[in-house]
This record gives structure tokens, sequence and C-alpha cells, in this order.
């Protein structure tokens, strides 16, 4: 940075700028936080504050009162555990192999990565929801499973691959050398090298599936089966009239979990992404 | 942010002939063993599904009658040529698609070059970054209708603060509806946006900045020779994507207005969604989203020959 002296009216403006872009980051996310605090009186006011005069808690009881949220949280922590785990079980695999062999096979793979990105859904949910009616996996959480992973492996194979490509081959020729077998060799040198991208991928898998709306909106037919974001929308109501603050409370919680795990995520999020996309 | 990755690119060159140096162990049994988990689902639920889908397109397949389904050629895309509603939602759905892929690169681009600088608060701005794209996108729509609620909301309230009048309902106006949902997916897109162009500038060298400096070149010249030219090939690539993910988009604005009012905001996925779950039209539905893959496929091509074209300049 030292030949790069930015001059102090520069800066200044770059603050201003940062400034903007926080405000515009920020300003709905803390609106629907002040919003799920807010008593019915406070809501119903024609002029909303910032800062619940009255903070309570009840817009979070009325919440659970109104729609099965912990029951649907549940069937989301199913289906999203499952589909990272599963995923990513299938995708190492692969990921290997596309990154250690560069011939017909990867490039097929990374073909099938960028055309999956242009799918749209609702060309594959009609075939899958015929498929999924003939194994009566319609509105059982198990169907939803089978298709979030097919959904999470292009990504999780795109990471991965970065991942693996990112372990020095030379390693593994070494320990070839040193007379290790093909699959000792993965267990004991590359896997432990490869874990925490393995981790971070799973955790990305994770969060897409909990965020997921279109596939489990289709799917998922009875309340009791179906997962958090689609339950959210039963708060919004036939007409769009929705009561404000148990749909703000409620939403709110449905983001926590995702939160969390990006938080945690961050940085190995860009790096994978990176080591996806420069060295592909 | 990257520097681990950057660190470690150099072994990109010594790839090939690790590959040689693992190999010799017999023909390549164990990669088909690795390899046929990943793609047995693939093929089943993935490609399988899209071959099956398009086929679809050409018969008559309801939601009733799955298994009695006759065949009946092109009559599905007759049809649809003749679907002015259906245009109306793929004009919407391009509409869309650039109106929020182009304000989205350009905020996306700024808050990438700035967060690139050593400011303070960068460090809070970057876990902001964060917040969009890890909200599920039902979230996304109806915080965003707390905002835009006409009585409730904070929009309108700050309008009428600042004393430009009273607001109005943004999500129900034929003329509002659609620059708002639009707005709601700059912002919801702007992260993913923002972290690609920011990984793609921390892999700019850095050298190259200061002897332009030193140069005399201003920011404007040094970003235009410098930083925009080794920034390029990401920015096309997001480009391109935001623009199909954009087309293809669905949960957000299904929550934020369902398609109204009026159709105004219904996006082409929408439409199909409607027609399939709705009418139970799968055929019809299906040969919808073909001409959007279509459609889409014709964008990729075109990216893919200016790439070519621009690995051809060099």
């Amino acid at each position: 940075m030292s030949a790069l002296r930015t001059s102090r009216p520069a800066r200044f403006g770059q603050y201003v700028a940062l400034l903007a872009y926080l405000v515009f980051l920020a300003f709905p996310f803390l609106w629907l936080i002040s919003t799920a605090f807010k008593p019915a009186p406070e809501l119903a006011s024609l002029h909303p504050t910032w800062i619940p005069k009255d903070p309570t808690l009840a817009n979070f009881r009325q919440a659970f009162d109104e729609q099965p949220l912990l029951r649907a949280a549940a069937n989301s922590l199913v289906a999203a555990v499952a589909a990272a785990v599963i995923a990513v079980a299938v995708a190492t695999p692969l990921a290997y192999v596309t990154a250690r062999h560069r011939g017909r096979l990867a490039s097929a793979a990374t073909g099938w990565v960028v055309i999956s990105q242009a799918f749209p859904f609702v060309l594959v949910i009609i075939p899958l929801f015929l498929i999924l009616k003939n194994l009566h996996l319609i509105n059982s959480v198990l169907g939803l499973v089978l298709v979030y992973v097919v959904w999470s492996l292009p990504f999780a194979l795109w990471m991965l691959t970065g991942y693996v490509r990112a372990v020095p081959a030379e390693l593994e020729e070494a320990a070839a050398v040193d007379g290790a077998g093909r699959l000792r060799t993965l267990v004991s040198v590359t896997a432990p090298l490869l874990l925490p991208g393995i981790i971070a991928t799973a955790l990305f898998a994770f969060v897409t599936a909990w965020n997921e709306f279109f596939f489990a909106l289709v799917l998922l037919k009875t309340p009791e089966k179906q997962t958090l974001p689609v339950v959210l929308t039963h708060f919004l109501g036939a007409e769009g009239v929705a009561d404000l603050g148990p749909l703000a409370a409620a939403a709110f919680l449905a983001t926590l979990p995702s939160l969390v795990v990006f938080g945690f995520l961050q940085r190995r999020i860009t790096g994978g992404m990176l080591a996806g996309a420069v060295k592909s | 942010m990257s520097s681990a990755t950057a660190t470690k690119r150099p072994g990109r060159t010594r790839t090939p002939r690790a590959a040689h140096g693992t190999r010799p162990r017999g023909p390549d049994f164990g990669a088909w063993f690795l390899v046929l988990p990943a793609l047995l689902p693939i093929l089943v639920l993935s490609v399988g599904p899209l071959l099956y889908g398009i086929a679809l397109a050409f018969t008559d397949a309801q939601s009733g009658r799955t298994r009695a389904t006759g065949w009946v050629g092109t009559l599905n895309f007759q049809d649809l040529l003749h679907d002015t509603l259906f245009w109306d939602s793929f004009r919407i759905g391009v509409v869309w698609a650039v109106g929020v892929t182009v304000p989205q690169f350009l905020l996306a681009l700024g808050l990438a070059l700035l967060l690139n600088q050593k400011l303070r608060f960068r460090w809070l701005a970057r876990a902001l970054a964060i917040v969009p794209w890890a909200m599920p996108e039902v979230v996304v729509g109806i915080m965003w209708r707390l905002v835009y609620n006409p009585d409730a909301g904070i929009l309108n309230e700050t309008i009428r603060n600042l004393g430009l009048g009273e607001g109005r309902d943004w999500l129900s106006g034929l003329a509002t509806a659609l620059p708002a949902v639009i707005l709601v997916g700059v912002w919801a897109g702007m992260p993913q946006t923002t972290v690609a162009l920011l990984a793609g500038l921390q892999n700019t060298p850095h050298e190259l900045h200061e002897a332009a400096a030193l140069d005399g070149a201003g920011a404007w010249r040094r970003f235009r020779t410098v930083t925009w030219p080794a920034l390029r090939p990401v920015a096309l690539a997001i480009t391109a994507l935001n623009l199909i993910w954009n087309f293809n988009s669905f949960a957000l604005v299904y929550v934020l207005t369902n398609g109204g009012p009026g159709g105004r905001t219904r996006l082409p996925m929408l439409f199909a969604y409607e027609e399939a779950f709705r009418y139970g039209q799968f055929g019809y539905a299906a040969a919808m989203g073909c001409v959007m893959i279509a459609a889409v496929s014709v964008l990729i091509a075109l990216s893919l020959v200016r790439r070519l074209k621009g690995d051809q300049d060099r």
C-alpha cells in the first residue's frame, strides 16, 4: 500500500461511500429485528419508530402458537444435515478424480457443473415430481433430501476440486514412493489435509438446503412435513394480509442458523470459491 | 482474505507431472470406483429428469393422468408461440434479469473496490455483506415486505419524515411493483457478486498498481489499465451467471408479490410453476422450461464467443 497514498478528500469520499453501503445493507435487516420486538399497538401505529418503545417477546410466542415452527425447523434440520453429509460424501471422491486426472471425465464434470447452473428448475422439478411420486416419496423429507443432494452436488464438486488442487500432489507421490498404496495414501495423507475444505463444503451445502424454497414448496404437501421456509409463507395469509409481528419474529428466527454458520464460513467460502474459480 | 489460496497457486503448474506420478498403478479401476457414487445420482436425478423434462414438453402430460400421456409433437410450442401472457412474462423476466444484474454489478464493484482499501470499519461491511447471502430468500422477501408496508413500513415513514409526500403501496402499484422487486433483487444478490469481485481484485498483482502509481497514473487510469483487465474474466463470468440465475429466480418474487399486481412481476418461473402445479399442465409447463433453457443457452453461447474472442485478442 506504500506507494498508493490516497489524498484526504478521496479518503473522505471513500468513507462516505462505505457508510452509504453499510446503511443500504443493514437497514432492512435492522427493520426486521425492530418489527419482531414491537408490541401490537406499536405495529398498528401510523408512525413507526426504529427502536421499539416497549419491546416484547409476545410476537415470538404468538409465532410458535400460530404455525408449527418447531416441527418445521426439525424438518429443515434433518433435510439440510442429511443433504450436506451425503452430498459431500458423494462429491469428494469425484472431486479428487477431477482434480488429479485431467481427462474426458474431468471436463465432463466441469461441463456439467456449468450447465447445471443454467437449469430452469421447473424443467427438472416436473419429471422429479413424477419420479418421486412413483417411488411414493412425495411429501417425504427423504424425497427432498435426494433432490437436495443432487442439487448441491455441482457447487460441492466445484469447491472440493479447488481444495484438492490445493493439496500438493508431491505429498501423495512421496507416500507412493514410500510404498503406500493408493487407498492408504488417500486416507492417511490426503484426507486429513482436505478435512477443512470438506467441512466448509458441507456447511455450505447445509445452508443452501436450509434456505431452499422451490423444491420444498412443490414436494411437501402437508404442514407437518414442510420445511421452515415453506411454513414461513403461511404467515402471509391468503390475501397477503399478514400479522406483521409474528411474521417478523419467525422470519428472524429462521435466519439465525444460517447466519451463524455463514459467519464461521465467511473466509472459507471465499477461499473455496477462489480455489474453484481460478484453478479450473 | 484469500492469501492462503493465492500462495498455493504455483501448485497448478506441477499438477500434470503429479498426475503421471500417481498413475502407474495399473488401469484406472480406482478412478471409476471413486466416481460412480457421484455419477449415479447425477444421472438418475439430474441428467435423467432434464431429458425427461424435455421429452414431456412434446406430450400432453397433465398432473391427473400422467401415465396415459400422448405424444403431441410441437403442439405445446405452437400454443406457447401464441400465448401472449407467456411472452409478457418472458419480457418481464428479461427486464428483471438485466434490471437486477447491471446495478448489482456496479454497486458490487464499488463495494469490492472499497473493501480492497485499507479502511476502518471495513470488517463491518464485510460482515454485513454476508447477511443477505446467508438469509433464506423467503426471509429476504418477508423482510422487504415489512420495509415496503404502506402503513407500518420504514420506507414510507422515511418519505413522510422527509416531507416527500405520503408514500405509497409500492408492491401493489402497477408502475412501482417491478422496480420495487428489482431493488430487492439487487440487495439480495449484491454480496455474492461483491465477494467474487473482491476475490478477483485480490488476485491482481499489487506491484503493477504501485508501478502505475509511480508513473503518475491517477486512480481512474490505474483502474482502467491495471485493475479492470485483471478483473475482466471474473466480472464477465459472474455477470453471465447472475443473468441466468436472475432470469430463473422464483422464491423472492413469489413471496414479495406472487407475480402481481396484474401479472406485472410474473417472472417466467412463476408462470411455469402455476401452469404446472396449479393447473396441472405438465407438458405445457415443460415446454416453457425448454424455451427458458434455450434463451439461457443463447446467453451462454454468446459469453463463450466473447471469451474466445478475448483470448484471441491477447
